[in-house]
C-alpha cells in the first residue's frame, strides 16, 4: 500500500508536514504523517497550479500540498474511473500506472506526479478497448463494477510486466486489489485469456 | 416519484415463457450490456457524478462507543478556508447519548475534499465517555452487564402435555427424555461473528435542488422507493423528489434508504443553494452503515441409530446492536428440523450501531451455528458427512428432500466426493496432547457440506414498453442493477418475446421518474422484472401480431416472432420482417404498460429454492491457515434467463462466504468498544489468491425450469460458512466452533481438544 514518492525529492509525509496542513485526504493519513517527524521538509502552502500528463495530455491543475491525484484525476479531469474506495490504498480500486508502474491514486499526492506520465482506466476504453477490459466483459469479471476498473488496470500492469504469466502466477500476483461481489473467478479467466490471445 | 401501474386498468395475458426448445435468447450465455462500461471508467456511480458548482461535504464521527455529547463547537471548523456549511445533527447536539461508535455527529461543506476533511478536524466536542459493553459472545459478562434480555423461542414435541401438565415442565422432562433415549447425543457450541456489508462505494449521495425539486443522485438497492424517505423529513412531496442510481457499488442488503446523511445533503444543498455531494469515507462506511447480527448457540441434539435427529434442545444469542435483536429462532435449527425441539434465545445489547438486512437475513447464522452440529454427529458415529445429511433429509421443513438429494447427488460428484473422503481426523494423531499429521508436513485435508433454502418471491414491478414504428424498442422501469445483471435480464426478455437480439432493445432503469419497481432485497428482483417485461411484451406482440395477421391473411395465433421477423410458424416465406410490422402502427408508438404485483399466482415466476454446497480445504496443523482447495456449488432457481449471470450470483456467494467463514470480523476492543478494524487493510476480506477452484452446476431440469423464474441472490450466500466449517472439522477431528475460522482459533481449538 505504501507509495513511495522519493524521486520528486519530497515525500508524502514531508509535503503534510510542511504544509501546515492537518488534514490530508482522511484523518487516518493525518494520524500517519504528524506522527512522523521531518527535518528536511519542503514548505508549499496554499494552492498552486501544475501540469499534469494524463492519458497523453497535459492538464493545467491546481492543487494543494495535501491534495491526492485521486481527488485531482475525479474532481478536476472528471476522470472518474479510479474509485475512492480505502484511504490506506488497501482495496486497490484507485489504481492507476504511473510511468508504466500501478500505483493507487488515493495515497499518491498529485505534485508527486510533476514530469511523471499518468494512465488512468480510461486510456484503456474508446472505440477499440484494450483487450483486458473485453476479457473482463466477455468473461463477466464484474458485478457491482466499483473495483473493477481498479483491477483492470492492476491487471494490464501485470500482464505487461508478465506477459505469459501463468494462471498459477496470476493467482499469486493480483492480490493488491479487493473485489466484495466476488468476481475473482472470472477475473482470473480473464486474465489468462489476455495471455492466450497474447495481448 | 414512480407509482405502480394500477393492474386491473391493464389486463391482458395470457403469459407464458417459450420451452427450453423454442427459446433463442432465454437460458443461453448473454454477455452483460454494461460491462464494458464499467471496465472502462465509463460507468458513473453516484460518487462519479460531479455536478456543476457542487460542494463536497465529510462527517464527523463519534470517536467514543458510548458517551455524553456535552458540548458540540464548530466556530474554527466554519473558519477553515474553503469551508461553505457546517451542519450538526439533532441527535449530536448538548446532553445527547451516543450509543455506537462511528455516529455522525456534523457535516462540514466545503469547495474540496482536503479543506472539508479539515474542517471536520476542527470541531471541538467535549465527551463525557460511558461505559461500554460490546462482548456478544460472552453471555455471562453479557447478563452481568444488565445488557441481556429473553428472545423469542418454541419448542414442539410429538407427545403433548396433558391437562393437568405444566407445560414449560413437560418439555423439559420430555427433551430429557428423548435425548436419554437417543442412540446418539451430541453437545456442542457454534457460532458466528457480526460482520459488516463494506459496499465499496460507501453509502451516500449527489443531491442539488431545482427550485423546489429535489433531485437525488443516490446509491441506493431502492430507487422507486425511497423519494418517500427524503419527502417525509424535508416536508415536501414523493412527487417533488426525484431519485437516480444508473450504477450501484454494492448494497447487499444495506442500501434502501436515504438515511440521515442523504437528507443532511439535501438540507446542505437547499441551505446553500449548490448542489452537495456526500459519502461516508471507509471508517464510517464499516461502523455505521450496516453489519449483520452475531449468533452463538449451545446445543444438545439426539439421533436415533441411524443417525437421524430427533430431538434438539438449544439456546442461542447474539446481537443487532444497541436495542438487542440477534438471530431469529424462525431458524433454529435450520432446513432440517426434527419432530422434537426446543429453540429459546437470549438477546444482547451492545454498543454497536444496529444491523441491517445483509444478503439472507438469518440464514447464514441459522446454517452456520446448526448444520455444524449435524456434522459432528457424523464425526460421534464415525460416519460420513454425506450419508448422514442424506439420512437427515427426512427432517426438511419445506418439501425439499427430492431437490437435495439429487443436487448432493451431482455436488458429491463434480467434488470427487467418495474419492476424496476420510473419516473426521483420520489424518491427524494426538502425542504428548499435540496434534500431529500421521504423513510427512504439517497439511491435513477435509470435506464438508450444508445446504439451505430461500423464497425469492417476485417483488412488484411495473414495465412501461414503447414499440417505435421504425422497430425500435424501449422499456422504463423504475428497478436497479446492483450487478446482478437486472438490466440485461430485461432486455434479453424483451429480445426473446420479440424474436430480436439484446442489442436491438433499450432498456431505461435506475430511475424513479420510470414506473416503480420494487427495492432490490431478499432476491425479489429477477422475479420481478421479468414479470413485467414479460407481461409488457407479450401483450404488444399481440397487438402487432393481429395487425400483420391481417395483412398477411392469416389468423394471430399462427405467427411467431423469430430472427427478426414475423412469420407463421414453420413458414419462413409467410412473413414480415420486425421492421415492417411496426410500420404497421402508424404514426405513433405502441405504448404498454404491464405490472405484477408481490404474492400474486403468476405462471412466469415462483418462489422457495434449495442449494447444496461443498467444500474441501486444506489446514495447517502448525499455523493454524486454511486454504479452499476445491468449493462446489449447485443451485436451483427454476428458470435461468442468463446462465452467465446467474452463475456470477453463485461464484460471489460462494466468495463471501469463505471471506465470512476464514477472515471476515468485526473486532471490537473489549474495554472501548472501538471497532478496531474498521479499515480494509484489517478488515480482511478474500482476495484472489484465496479462493480456489470454484465449480458452479445450475440444478435446472424440466421440474424447475417449469416452475418459472426465482432469485438466486441470497440463497448460494447461505451454506459456504458451515461447509467449510465442516470440512475443517473433518480435516483435523476438532471443531473449530466460531467463525471466522482465523488462524489464532484453529490453534486455540487444537489445544483445548488436546487438554479435553
Amino acid at each position: 500500500m505504501t507509495e513511495s514518492t522519493k524521486k520528486s525529492g519530497v515525500s508524502r509525509r514531508s509535503f503534510l508536514k510542511g504544509s501546515g496542513a492537518v488534514a490530508a485526504a482522511t484523518a487516518w493519513q493525518t494520524q500517519q504523517a504528524t506522527a512522523v517527524e521531518t527535518s528536511t521538509a519542503t514548505l508549499v502552502q496554499g494552492s498552486t497550479s501544475m501540469t499534469l500528463k494524463v492519458n497523453g495530455k497535459n492538464h493545467k491543475v491546481t492543487v494543494e500540498p495535501r491534495t491526492t491525484l485521486l481527488e485531482v484525476l475525479r474532481y478536476q479531469l472528471d476522470l472518474t474511473g479510479a474509485k475512492p474506495v480505502s484511504s490506506d490504498g488497501s482495496s486497490g480500486a484507485s489504481t492507476v500506472m504511473i510511468d508504466g508502474k500501478p500505483k493507487t491514486a488515493s495515497t499518491t499526492l498529485a505534485l508527486a506526479c510533476k514530469g511523471k506520465s499518468i494512465e488512468t482506466v480510461e486510456s484503456l476504453g474508446g472505440e477499440k478497448p484494450d483487450a483486458v477490459p473485453v476479457a473482463f466483459t466477455e468473461h463477466d469479471a464484474s458485478q457491482c463494477g466499483f473495483c473493477t476498473p481498479g483491477f483492470v488496470v492492476a491487471v494490464r500492469a501485470f500482464l505487461n510486466k508478465n506477459p505469459q504469466a501463468s494462471e498459477a502466477e496470476i493467482r499469486k500476483g493480483l492480490n493488491g486489489n479487493i473485489c466484495r461481489c466476488g468476481t475473482y473467478s472470472q477475473i482470473i479467466d480473464a486474465a489468462v485469456s489476455v495471455v492466450k490471445g497474447g495481448k | 416519484m414512480a407509482l405502480f401501474q394500477d393492474k386491473k386498468a391493464a389486463e391482458g395475458g395470457p403469459y407464458n415463457w417459450p420451452s427450453r426448445k423454442d427459446s433463442k435468447v432465454i437460458g443461453k450465455d448473454q454477455t452483460r450490456l454494461d460491462t464494458l462500461a464499467k471496465t472502462t471508467g465509463a460507468a458513473k456511480y453516484t460518487y462519479d457524478v460531479n455536478l456543476k458548482n457542487q460542494l463536497i461535504a465529510r462527517a464527523l464521527g463519534c470517536p467514543h462507543s458510548h458517551c455524553k455529547i456535552k458540548a458540540i463547537d464548530t466556530t474554527a471548523a466554519s473558519k477553515v478556508p474553503g469551508v461553505v456549511h457546517v451542519h450538526v445533527f439533532d441527535h449530536a447536539k448538548a446532553d445527547s447519548e451516543i450509543s455506537w461508535q462511528g455516529e455522525l455527529l456534523a457535516v462540514v461543506a466545503a469547495e474540496s475534499e482536503g479543506a472539508a476533511v479539515e474542517g471536520v478536524s476542527k470541531i471541538k466536542v467535549d465527551y463525557e465517555v460511558l461505559d461500554s459493553f460490546t462482548n456478544d459472545e460472552d453471555l455471562d459478562a453479557a447478563e452481568k452487564a444488565g445488557r441481556t434480555a429473553k428472545g423469542p423461542g418454541k419448542a414442539v414435541t410429538v407427545r403433548e402435555p396433558g391437562d393437568d401438565d405444566d407445560e414449560d415442565e413437560f418439555v423439559d422432562e420430555e427433551i430429557a427424555r428423548l435425548l436419554k433415549e437417543s442412540a446418539h447425543v451430541v453437545e456442542g457450541y457454534y457460532g458466528i461473528d457480526a460482520i459488516t456489508h463494506c459496499c465499496l462505494e460507501p453509502h451516500g449521495s449527489t443531491v442539488h435542488w431545482e427550485g423546489e425539486k429535489l433531485k437525488a443522485y443516490l446509491s441506493t438497492q431502492n430507487v422507486s422507493g425511497t423519494d418517500d424517505g427524503f419527502a417525509n423529513d424535508l416536508g415536501i412531496s414523493a412527487d417533488a423528489v426525484d431519485v437516480h442510481c444508473e450504477y450501484i457499488g454494492g448494497g447487499f442488503g444495506s442500501k434502501f434508504a436515504p438515511d440521515y446523511w442523504g437528507l443532511a445533503a439535501a438540507k446542505i444543498s437547499k441551505a446553500t443553494g449548490r448542489p452537495v455531494k456526500l459519502m461516508l469515507d471507509r471508517d464510517q462506511e464499516l461502523k455505521i452503515a450496516g453489519n449483520r447480527p452475531s449468533g452463538y448457540l449451545n446445543v444438545k441434539l439426539g439421533a436415533d441409530k441411524n443417525g437421524l435427529v430427533t430431538v434438539w434442545d438449544s439456546h442461542h444469542w447474539g446481537t443487532s446492536g444497541s436495542r438487542g435483536g440477534g438471530v431469529s429462532q424462525s431458524v433454529i435449527p435450520y432446513v432440517l428440523v426434527p419432530k422434537n425441539y426446543r429453540r429459546r434465545s437470549t438477546q444482547v445489547k451492545t454498543n454497536t450501531v444496529r444491523s441491517r438486512a445483509w444478503r439472507a437475513p438469518n440464514h447464514p447464522q441459522g446454517c452456520a451455528m446448526t448444520q455444524t452440529a449435524l456434522d459432528d454427529l457424523a464425526h460421534k458415529m464415525g460416519k460420513d458427512s454425506y450419508d448422514i445429511f442424506m439420512t437427515n433429509l427426512a427432517n426438511a421443513t419445506n418439501g425439499k428432500e427430492d431437490v437435495y438429494a439429487e443436487e448432493m447427488k451431482i455436488g458429491a460428484e463434480l467434488m470427487g466426493w467418495k474419492d476424496k473422503w476420510h473419516p473426521h481426523g483420520a489424518q491427524v494423531v494426538r502425542r504428548n496432547g499435540r496434534l500431529r499429521t500421521k504423513k510427512r508436513g504439517a497439511l491435513v485435508d477435509g470435506l464438508g457440506m450444508a445446504l439451505h433454502t430461500w423464497g425469492g418471491v417476485a417483488n412488484s414491478s411495473t414495465c412501461q414498453l414503447k414499440v417505435y414504428p421504425d422497430g425500435g424498442v424501449e422499456s422504463f422501469c423504475g428497478t436497479q442493477d446492483l450487478g446482478t445483471g437486472t438490466r440485461t435480464v430485461c432486455a434479453m426478455v424483451l429480445a426473446e418475446t420479440f424474436g430480436l437480439t439484446v442489442n436491438d432493445v433499450k432498456v431505461n432503469i435506475g430511475s424513479s421518474t420510470y414506473p416503480a419497481s420494487g427495492a432490490s432485497g431478499g432476491s425479489t428482483t429477477v422475479g420481478a422484472v421479468c414479470e413485467s417485461h414479460r407481461r409488457a411484451s407479450q401483450d404488444a406482440l399481440r397487438e402487432i401480431m393481429g395487425l400483420v395477421a391481417q395483412k398477411l391473411s392469416v389468423a394471430a395465433d399462427t405467427l411467431v416472432a423469430t430472427g427478426g421477423r414475423i412469420q407463421v410458424k414453420g413458414n419462413a416465406k409467410k412473413s414480415v420482417s420486425w421492421k415492417e410490422a411496426c410500420t404497421m402502427l402508424g404514426m405513433k408508438p405502441l405504448e404498454i404498460s404491464r405490472s405484477h404485483k408481490r404474492g400474486d399466482a403468476s405462471p412466469l415466476s415462483n418462489q422457495g429454492v434449495g442449494g447444496v454446497q461443498m467444500a474441501h480445504v486444506q489446514v495447517d496443523v502448525e499455523t493454524g491457515v486454511i486454504k479452499l482447495n476445491k468449493f462446489v456449488a449447485v443451485q436451483d432457481q427454476g428458470l435461468v434467463i442468463n446462465p452467465k449471470t446467474c452463475k456470477a450470483q453463485i461464484y460471489g456467494a460462494v466468495i463471501m462466504g469463505i471471506a465470512a467463514a476464514l477472515y471476515e470480523q468485526r473486532i471490537s476492543d473489549p474495554k472501548s468498544g472501538a471497532f478496531v478494524n474498521a479499515e480494509l487493510e484489517n478488515y480482511k476480506l478474500a482476495r484472489l489468491g484465496d479462493v480456489g477452484d470454484i465449480v458452479v452446476h445450475l440444478y435446472e431440469p424440466e421440474s424447475e425450469r417449469q416452475r418459472g423464474v426465482i432469485g438466486n441472490g441470497e440463497p448460494p450466500a447461505i451454506s459456504p460458512k458451515a461447509a467449510i466449517a465442516n470440512a475443517v472439522c473433518n480435516a483435523l477431528g476438532v471443531r473449530v466452533p466460531v467463525v471466522p475460522m482465523t488462524p489464532k482459533r484453529v490453534l486455540e481449538a487444537i489445544r483445548t481438544a488436546g487438554r479435553a
